[in-house]
C-alpha cells in the first residue's frame, strides 16, 4: 500500500502531535495539574504510528499503560487526551481512567491497561470473539519487553496458538522494564525467541525508529495472520528518551546512551526521509509543526476550562446492567 | 415442580442458556471431553461442539482473562475455574480487571462474563483445596458475587448471571451437587442481589447462604422439635447485598445468628452483623452470634476437618445462646 504525499504528511503530523502532547504533558505534570503516574511515549512515536497506519478498521488494538501515542494515532483528539490527563469529565474516559487508561471503543482501541502483562490474555479473548463470530479482524496487542517475564504473557501467548487466534503479539522493546535492562530481567535478550517455544512464527525489527520499516513489518505480520495462519509475534526495537515515568532519576543508564539514541529520533528520521525523497518540502513540515502547536495549545485550554466530574456521578459507571 | 439435584439444575441452566443464545459458550479445564470435573457439562461437547464447549490449558489467568476479552467484544462466556482455590492464580482478572473495565473507561466497555467455580470444605482435600473465601471476592465493587443454596436458586441465578451485563462470580459448593430440591418448570430467572426468606419463624433470625442454608435448615428441624421456630434468610447474593429481608426479620425476632462456612474474621457474618447493628441496634435483645469455620487452614484428617467446619449442632447451640 503505497503512501501518497498527504498520507505521509498525516503520519508526520501524528508523530509530531504525540511528541508535542507529551512534552506539554510533562510541563502540566510538573505544574501539578496532572496527578498519578505519567508515562511518556517520546522516542517511540514511529512504533504506534506505524502500527495504527497499517491496520484495517476491523483490527482491534490494545496496549499497556504507555498509551497516549496509540490514543492520538487512532484519532482521539488532543483535547480528549489532555482532558483525561487532567481528570476532566470531557476526557476520553470521563476522568475515570487517567493517563494509563485511555480507550475509544468506537475507534477499535481497547485501552490502556496498567497491570503489566495482564492485557495479553484479554487480547486473546478479543481475538477469540472475532474468530467465534467469523470476522476477519486481527487483535493487535502491544506490550513492553518487561511484560514478557510475567506469567500472564505465557498463558496468553500459549492459548493464542492452541486456539489459532488472530492476534498480533507486538513487543515494543524499549530495552528497560522500568529501570531494569532487558538482559537483567529476561532469560533471552531476543524477546521474540520466546514465541519459538509456543510454535508461533516470530521476527525482530531492529530499527523501530523508522516508521517505514515499522509499517512494512507490521503489514507483513497482519497479512500472515489474516490469511488464517494464526498468531504472529513481532518484536520492535525502540527506545524511550524520557524516564519510565515522570520523576524517574534514570540512575540505570548513562547519558551517552540516551544521546546516542536521540540521534536516531524517529521524527528526525522521518523528516529526513520526507524531505530527502522530495515527498514534501521542509516548509510543508514546518507548517504541520505550527498547526500542531496551535492544536495542543487549544487542547490545553479546552482541558483546563472543562469541568471536573460531578460528585453526583461517582457511581454512574459501576454496573453496565440497568436496574 | 420437578425434584432434581443441584448438579442437574446447574447443568440445565447452562444448557438452556446455550440453546437460547448462540453467543453463550463455556470454557475451562475439562469442561468438554471429560464432561466437567463435577459432571455438570456431561454431554455438552457432543451437542454444542468444540467451538462452544472449550477445553482450556490449566491456566486460570487465561481462562478468566480470555473470558473478559471475549465478553468485551460481544460474547457471553462462562469461564469455569475448577475450584475457587484456583481462583487465586486468576485473582487479578477476577478482582482487578473484570470489575474495573466498565467504570474505568467511563462506561465504554462492559464485561458480561460469568465465572463459575466451586468452593467449600469437608472432602478431605487438604488446606489448599478446601476453602470458602467468598468474602474476599465480595469485597470488590463492580463484581457481582452469588452463591445459591438450593437447586431452584442455582438454576435461576445462573440464568440471570449469564444474561447480566456485568461480571458475576458464581460460587457453587463442591459438596452440594447431590442435594435435591424442587425446581420450577420452564424458563425463569432468579434476580441477583435479592435475599429470600427460606423458612418462616419468630424466635431467632438466621442469616446464611449456600452450604450454611443446608446446616440452618437441619438445625431448624431440631429446634422446631423443641418448640423453637427460627426464621432463615438466604442471602443468595453477597454483592450486591440485599439486607431487606434480614433486617425485617431481625426487627421481628430481635435476635440473630449468622451462619457461613468461611472464616469469621472479616467475613460475611462480620458484614451482616455490622449492618444489622447499624440499621437496627435498638431492636437487638441479645448480641448477634456468628457460626463459622475455626480459624485454621483445614486439615486432611476427616474428623479433624469436620471439627473445624461449622456443624448443625453449632447452629443449634448458637440459636439457644441468643434466646
Amino acid at each position: 500500500m503505497a503512501l501518497k504525499k498527504k498520507d505521509h504528511l498525516e503520519l508526520y503530523r501524528q508523530m509530531v502531535l504525540i511528541r508535542r502532547v507529551e512534552e506539554r504533558s510533562a510541563e502540566l505534570y510538573q505544574a501539578g495539574k496532572i496527578g498519578g503516574f505519567l508515562h511518556l511515549y517520546i522516542g517511540q512515536e514511529a512504533v504506534s504510528t506505524g502500527i495504527v497506519s497499517v491496520r484495517q478498521p476491523q483490527d482491534r488494538i490494545i496496549t499497556a499503560y504507555r498509551d497516549h501515542g496509540v490514543a492520538l494515532n487512532v484519532g482521539i483528539s488532543a483535547k480528549a487526551v489532555i482532558a483525561e490527563l487532567l481528570g476532566k469529565e470531557t476526557g476520553v474516559s470521563k476522568g475515570r481512567g487517567g493517563s494509563m487508561h485511555m480507550a475509544d471503543v468506537e475507534k477499535n482501541f481497547w485501552g490502556g491497561h496498567a497491570i503489566v502483562g495482564a492485557h495479553l490474555p484479554i487480547a486473546a479473548g478479543m481475538a477469540l470473539g472475532d474468530q467465534y463470530e467469523g470476522r476477519d479482524g486481527v487483535t493487535i496487542c502491544m506490550f513492553g519487553d518487561g511484560a514478557t517475564n510475567i506469567g500472564f504473557f505465557h498463558e496468553g501467548v500459549n492459548l493464542s496458538k492452541v486456539w489459532n487466534l488472530p492476534v498480533l503479539w507486538l513487543c515494543e522493546n524499549n530495552q528497560y522494564g522500568m529501570g531494569t535492562a532487558v538482559d537483567r530481567a529476561s532469560a533471552v535478550e531476543q524477546i521474540h525467541m520466546k514465541a519459538e517455544g509456543y510454535g508461533i512464527p516470530h521476527s525482530r525489527l531492529e530499527d523501530g525508529m523508522d516508521i517505514m520499516k515499522v509499517r512494512e513489518a507490521v503489514g507483513a505480520a497482519l497479512d500472515h495472520i489474516r490469511s488464517g495462519k494464526g498468531p504472529y509475534f513481532l518484536e520492535v526495537m525502540t527506545y524511550r528518551f524520557q524516564g519510565h515515568s515522570m520523576g524517574d532519576p534514570q540512575r540505570y543508564r548513562e547519558k551517552d546512551e540516551v544521546t546516542k539514541w536521540e540521534k536516531s529520533d524517529p521524527i528526525g528520521i522521518y523528516h529526513r526521509y520526507i524531505v530527502g525523497d522530495k515527498i514534501a518540502a521542509k516548509a510543508d513540515l514546518d507548517k504541520i509543526e505550527e498547526a500542531v502547536e496551535v492544536e495542543v495549545n487549544e487542547a490545553i485550554e479546552f482541558a483546563e476550562a472543562s469541568p471536573d466530574p460531578g460528585f453526583d456521578t461517582l457511581y454512574d459507571y459501576m454496573y453496565a446492567s440497568k436496574e | 415442580m420437578a425434584i432434581i439435584t443441584m448438579r442437574q439444575a446447574i447443568s440445565d441452566a447452562l444448557w438452556e442458556e446455550m440453546e437460547r443464545d448462540p453467543k453463550v459458550f463455556i470454557m475451562g479445564q475439562e469442561v468438554g471431553v471429560w464432561g466437567g470435573t463435577y459432571a455438570v457439562t456431561k454431554g455438552f461437547l457432543d451437542h454444542f461442539g468444540e467451538k462452544r464447549v472449550r477445553d482450556t490449558p490449566i491456566a486460570e489467568s487465561a481462562i478468566v482473562g480470555a473470558g473478559i476479552g471475549a465478553s468485551m467484544v460481544g460474547l457471553r462466556p462462562v469461564s469455569e475455574i475448577m475450584t475457587i482455590n484456583f481462583a487465586f492464580v486468576a485473582m487479578d482478572y477476577i478482582v482487578n480487571e473484570a470489575p474495573k473495565m466498565h467504570t474505568m473507561f467511563g462506561g465504554q466497555m462492559s464485561v458480561p462474563l460469568v465465572i463459575r467455580t466451586a468452593g467449600g470444605g469437608g472432602r478431605q482435600l487438604g488446606a489448599t483445596h478446601s476453602q470458602t473465601p467468598d468474602a474476599i471476592f465480595a469485597h470488590f465493587p463492580g463484581l457481582k458475587v452469588v452463591s445459591p443454596g438450593t437447586p431452584a436458586d442455582a438454576k435461576g441465578l445462573l440464568k440471570a448471571a449469564i444474561r447480566d451485563n456485568d461480571p458475576v462470580l458464581f460460587i457453587e459448593h463442591a459438596a452440594m451437587y447431590q442435594i435435591r430440591g424442587e425446581v420450577p418448570e420452564g424458563d425463569y430467572t432468579t434476580p441477583i442481589g435479592v435475599s429470600k426468606v427460606q423458612r418462616e419463624g419468630d424466635a431467632v433470625t438466621i442469616v446464611t447462604y449456600c452450604k450454611g442454608l443446608q446446616l440452618s435448615m437441619a438445625a431448624a428441624e431440631q429446634l422446631s422439635a423443641e418448640g423453637i421456630e427460627v426464621e432463615i434468610v438466604d442471602l443468595r447474593s453477597l454483592r450486591p447485598l440485599d439486607m431487606g429481608p434480614a433486617l425485617e426479620s431481625f426487627k421481628k425476632t430481635n435476635r440473630a445468628v449468622i451462619v457461613e462456612e468461611g472464616w469469621p474474621s472479616y467475613g460475611v457474618g462480620a458484614e451482616v452483623a455490622t449492618r444489622l447493628y447499624e440499621a437496627a441496634f435498638d431492636y437487638a435483645d441479645a448480641p448477634i452470634k456468628r457460626v463459622a469455620q475455626k480459624e485454621v487452614p483445614l486439615p486432611y484428617n476427616a474428623a479433624l476437618e469436620q471439627f473445624a467446619l461449622p456443624q448443625v449442632d453449632d447452629v443449634v447451640a448458637a440459636v439457644k445462646e441468643v434466646l
